[in-house]
């Protein structure tokens, strides 16, 4: 079953086509990468499949359900959960409650019981606390759960966004570059993380990445993007020895 | 003297603290100075004012349906006036936006009331006690008390309940926010909802303290609050109420040993020296702009 589907995306800002025409599928319990050189579009397609832009043409389905024009908090609460690549932590939050705030989206109790403090409420708010710091132990961050997030290394906001975007109990996970800063030894870590969770959650996983090491282990499927259209799409070793990809992007070994 | 003074500065710094918070916590969230907020307080005046004379309700009664209605008068204008532009306009049209609800809602009293001053009532019987060489009435007492109640209870539901986090969470990055699933929407909503409470409170408390209501008086108070808020670091909770109680307590000191025709002045000069000396206020933190 294809978890999401693009059908003809294309986004234009002002005079500029960032996208043009993009169709994708991506298949459930798949790692899909998604490469191109730096400008090709791969952040704004992101933003489109969580609801930050509406696409100038095109439409797109979550699960066989069309989310071109639903809001982000509601493609958020269907259960799109995501990363950025310039992290975009809660800074002065603590580490838990960053967490915390990513599982709200998915709770029931209700506004007031909340602000009341009633007994589901409460109920509710000890089981969030507990999904949270499990998730914080997954990713290695429960120790720190009390400082603020801004004062976590580079690496470690990282996965702080992963459990973050986690909390929404999401079936597909979107990472947009999460290896981007981290040395080679995290970058290993970093996989059997992402390898570990797509288990554990039984996720589907779009991910946009730099490192073509990591891309080309990790990934069943990838497209490619140039100047906003897609130009290739295939498994990792059909995408390494297209003749357009190595000469827009991947570039020859000499 | 030294005492007293400071005691009627404190007084009157609450109720610039209790608008000020308002200023400051749509600020913190949607970088919007809300212009119209200064007649909210004026509308909670009013309203206060009419359950008591009208209704002939309790004063505290007067003081919580005045709270009740400007929640939903602050929301009903976020919704009017603000949302329709918010995303697709910039922040300069939803501050014109905010500068015509101001006019809209005072003129509006002047239509509904006449523009001229109405007393209010002698409702609470007022005793003045007297500790040492002070004296303190008990007028001041229960604005104090009742300030001080309001701000705690503030601080309490934005560290300690959910609705409190979300909206922490959205005055750090509200689009965040929206993609971890917060309906951004309705913080913002209840943002409005609670500043514009607090603003009642404080137009009640005024107009019981200084026996006085006028459709115009929003447009200083709003001024001065908006001073404190500045004052305090824009965006910070705390910095409203330090901020608020600061400039009372400056204002009511330039009028006792300077003398009272500052009174107005001194806010102003304050804000200025803000300004030029530490913009970001006595909380705000320097913004590193990324380039």
């Amino acid at each position: 079953m294809a978890v999401l589907k693009l059908e003809g995306i294309t986004q234009e800002f002002g005079g500029l086509r960032a996208l043009d025409s993009v169709s994708l599928e991506v298949e459930a319990g798949n790692i899909f990468g998604i490469i191109g050189p730096n400008g090709a579009g791969k952040t704004t397609l992101f933003n489109i499949i969580t609801g930050i832009y509406t696409p100038t043409e095109g439409n797109l389905f979550f699960k066989d359900e069309m989310i071109t024009n639903t809001s982000a908090y509601n493609i958020a609460r269907l259960g799109v959960g995501r990363t950025f690549q310039n992290i975009r932590l809660f800074g002065k939050l603590s580490v838990l409650d960053n967490v915390k705030v990513g599982s709200y989206g998915i709770t029931s109790s209700s506004f007031f019981s909340n602000l009341l403090g009633l007994p589901k409420a409460k109920r509710e708010e000890k089981l969030v606390t507990e999904k949270s710091l499990e998730l914080l132990e997954l990713v290695g961050l429960v120790e720190v759960r009390h400082e603020y997030a801004d004062s976590l290394a580079y690496g470690d906001q990282r996965r702080l966004e992963i459990a973050r975007a986690l909390a929404l109990e999401p079936s597909l996970l979107l990472l947009d570059e999460p290896a981007a800063g981290m040395n080679s030894s995290e970058k290993l870590e970093l996989m059997e993380l992402i390898n570990g969770i797509k288990e554990q959650f039984d996720l589907t996983i779009l991910l946009v990445e730099h490192d073509m090491n990591l891309v080309m282990n990790i990934c069943d499927l990838i497209a490619v993007l140039d100047y906003g259209k897609k130009i290739a799409e295939g498994n990792p070793v059909e995408v390494k020895s297209d003749e357009k990809v190595i000469m827009s992007y991947l570039g020859v070994e000499i | 003297m030294f005492w007293e003074q400071l005691l009627n500065g404190l007084t009157l710094g609450s109720t610039y603290a209790l608008i000020a918070l308002g200023y400051t916590m749509v600020y913190g969230i949607i970088q919007l100075i809300n212009f119209a907020h200064g007649e909210i307080y004026m509308f909670g005046a009013f309203v206060g004012l009419v359950l008591v004379t009208v209704f002939g309700l309790n004063i505290i009664v007067a003081l919580v349906g005045a709270m009740i209605f400007c929640m939903f008068l602050g929301m009903l204008i976020e919704r009017i006036a603000y949302r329709p532009l918010r995303g697709k306009s910039s922040r300069l049209s939803a501050l014109i936006s905010a500068i015509g609800v101001s006019i809209f809602l005072s003129t509006l009293m002047v239509l509904i009331r006449g523009p001229n001053t109405t007393r209010y009532p002698e409702i609470i019987k007022i005793t003045t006690y007297n500790i040492g060489s002070i004296s303190i009435s008990s007028l001041q007492i229960i604005i104090l008390a009742l300030a001080t109640l309001l701000m705690v209870g503030l601080q309490v539901m934005i560290k300690k309940t959910r609705v409190g986090m979300a909206m922490r969470a959205c005055s750090q990055d509200l689009e965040a926010s929206y993609l971890m699933g917060i309906n951004v929407n309705r913080v913002i909503s209840f943002t409005f909802a609670v500043g514009s409470a607090l603003a009642a409170a404080g137009g009640v408390m005024v107009g019981v303290y200084y026996n006085a209501v006028w459709p115009y008086m929003g447009l200083m108070a709003g001024l001065k609050a908006f001073a404190a808020a500045v004052l305090g670091g824009i965006g910070s909770i705390p910095g409203a109420m330090v901020g608020g109680l600061t400039l009372g307590v400056l204002e009511i000191f330039g009028v006792a040993y300077l003398s009272s025709s500052y009174k107005d002045a001194i806010a102003f000069a304050i804000l200025i020296l803000v300004l030029i000396i530490r913009p970001q206020g006595i909380f705000g933190q320097k913004k590193i702009k990324k380039v």
